[in-house]
């Protein structure tokens, strides 16, 4: 384990709402009890004024930073940034990040037992928004005695969770980080999420969402296939595969697993399904698809007229799922409102997924970002 | 020692710089690098200051110490800025690295009130002489580079600086001339334009 490690870190559990009294969604439906899953790192101050939220991306969960096991090497899917001395510093910040829900990894989400059928939710799991996921969150950082966030931060639908926050409750928050994100999905990634779909609904094991163990194994593995594409760059698929053979070097002439490229994607889709639920992923990606600053707000000029964080976008030069157009979208309607905002795009091959892969520079942003939130006025 | 000489030069045009930006007013400044103008402009004259340069990771010094900054190239304009968005804009040593010289002179004077801009004079007369009587590209203890490494590609005079604001309807409000070791208030153009190794000026379209 390096010592710059949160070390062993155990989730706890947070439930708000009943069948009597439940969340209303934005869909008008409700949803109760809620239960959210979360895991904390560092230490509340007195004021509790040195908080930070973590928003997770699509396949992400609570699990950010350190060990669920000391036998297991697998660190949170953040470890990179969070811990003593690292960018988020622990010694200093008192991490928080919570499963969305709608997810499946604690979470209420459609794997969930309903209670009032005693049975899986599946598909009468009311669909969540981003507003949704924030409003669960609003709700857990109330419970935790938190008036206002020193930051929050997050990548890709992540993002999409931190700016919900900064226009829904700007008064709770002080700084925000919005990386490798954007004001709303693209139709071009609205098409990839609409394929990942597609897949998993046509898969016979699918069953209408109502799928016993297993599921749709195949319709999911295709659908993180896909996924996985869009997360990468084509400069990035090229040096790290070419046109190599996965084994041998004559060609089979058949159809099976030959290029190392499909080989690749083969196994991050099946190790997908061993962690991930169909359903979840059906949910979560219907929710990035409906979120739409403008759609909620307006026009993103007047929509970030209530916005009074510092704010940090982060783009990645050769993010084509979220480019950098759109983050300098969001960047022109702050600056036009005459809003603290700051803009950096990182030089990166490694397309959408630089944003966890491709720390280093994150680091130094980050941490350099966090020193220069301007400290609190006394009141 | 060329170095040297340039590190106290550019020490010298900040202070230069420092006495022509008013207390408490907002600044851009573009070419930022890592925002240690700003620094000392928000330390001595209280500004409120933003960083724009292409170089991200010089970006990152900026953040540290407060200041929004913002990665972009100059010679793409700066459309993200809003009109009038900052009483002054600061182009001090970057307006002979650019491409594009109108389009950022001009984005300068939308985006603020003021702008002040330096530059290194090449019709400096050790240049001229350098021209004239050695037939080879000017360098001088300001100008160091030899003609396959210069980062300086538009070659100005000051007197070019003046017939570019005169055309433009561009009001020179105030300007500072290093010649030989000291920072002049003003002086005759053609004096300025044969001794000053370095020219600073505000400009305003108010």
């Amino acid at each position: 384990m390096d010592r710059n490690s949160v070390g062993i870190v155990t989730p706890q559990k947070f439930t708000f709402g009943s069948l009597e009294d439940p969340m209303v969604l934005e869909s008008g439906r409700t949803l109760g009890p809620v239960e959210i899953v979360y895991e904390t790192y560092g230490q509340p101050n007195a004021d509790r004024s040195n908080a930070i939220l973590i928003c997770h991306a699509l396949s992400g969960n609570h699990h950010a930073a350190g060990y669920h096991d000391p036998h297991d090497p697998q660190t949170g899917w953040w470890d990179t940034m969070i811990g003593p001395g690292k960018a988020f510093d622990t010694n200093r910040y008192w991490m928080i990040c919570a499963n969305i829900i709608g997810g499946c990894k604690g979470s209420t989400g459609p794997v969930s037992i309903d209670p009032a059928t005693g049975k899986p939710y599946g598909l009468t799991f009311p669909i969540v928004t981003i507003g949704d996921m924030v409003e669960a969150q609003k709700r857990l950082i109330d419970h935790l005695g938190i008036t206002r966030l020193y930051s929050i931060a997050g990548g890709s639908m992540g993002g999409f969770q931190v700016l919900e926050w900064a226009l829904r409750y700007p008064q709770m928050v002080r700084s925000a980080m919005c990386i490798a994100s954007a004001a709303r999905l693209s139709a071009q990634a609205i098409a990839f999420n609409s394929v990942g779909r597609s897949a998993i609904t046509r898969d016979p094991e699918w069953r209408e969402g109502a799928y016993d163990g297993k599921g749709p194994e195949h319709g999911l593995a295709t659908a993180r296939m896909v996924g996985h594409i869009t997360y990468l760059s084509e400069m990035l698929l090229d040096t790290k595969f070419g046109r190599r053979l996965q084994s041998a070097n004559r060609l089979s002439y058949n159809f099976t697993t030959e290029f190392a490229i499909e080989g690749y994607l083969d196994h991050k889709g099946s190790a997908f399904t061993q962690r991930f639920d169909a359903n979840s992923y059906l949910y979560i990606t219907k929710a990035m698809d409906y979120f739409d600053i403008s759609r909620s707000y307006g026009p993103l000029k007047e929509a970030f007229v209530s916005v009074t964080a510092r704010c940090l976008f982060v783009s990645y030069s050769s993010d084509w799922l979220f480019p950098t157009s759109q983050t300098k979208e969001m960047v022109r309607a702050l600056l036009s409102n005459g809003k603290p905002v700051s803009f950096i795009e990182i030089d990166s091959p490694y397309g959408h997924d630089a944003f966890l892969v491709e720390v280093e520079k994150l680091s130094r942003i980050v941490s350099g970002f966090l020193s220069g939130v301007p400290q609190e006025v006394a009141a | 020692m060329n170095e040297r000489y340039v590190d106290r030069l550019s020490r010298t045009d900040r202070d230069v710089i420092l006495t022509l930006v008013p207390e408490g007013v907002t600044v851009l400044d573009l070419g930022c690098g890592d925002c240690s103008l700003l620094a000392e402009l928000a330390v001595k004259r209280k500004i409120r200051g933003t960083g724009v340069d292409i170089r991200g990771d010089q970006l990152v010094d900026g953040l540290a110490h407060g200041f929004n900054v913002y990665q972009g190239n100059l010679d793409e304009g700066l459309a993200d800025f809003p009109d009038k968005a900052y009483d002054y804009v600061i182009l001090n040593q970057t307006l002979q690295v650019v491409k594009n010289p109108l389009l950022v002179l001009t984005e300068m004077l939308r985006i603020g009130r003021f702008g002040i801009v330096g530059f290194p004079n090449f019709a400096q007369w050790r240049l001229r002489s350098g021209l004239f009587f050695g037939g080879r590209a000017p360098k001088s203890p300001a100008l160091p580079f030899e003609w396959y490494n210069t980062p300086n590609i538009r070659v100005l005079s000051i007197r070019d600086f003046f017939d570019y604001c005169h055309r433009q309807s561009i009001q020179v409000a105030q300007e500072r001339y290093l010649m030989a070791g000291r920072w002049l208030r003003r002086a005759p153009l053609a004096a300025t334009n044969l001794l000053a190794h370095i020219g600073l000026f505000v400009i305003t379209r108010n």
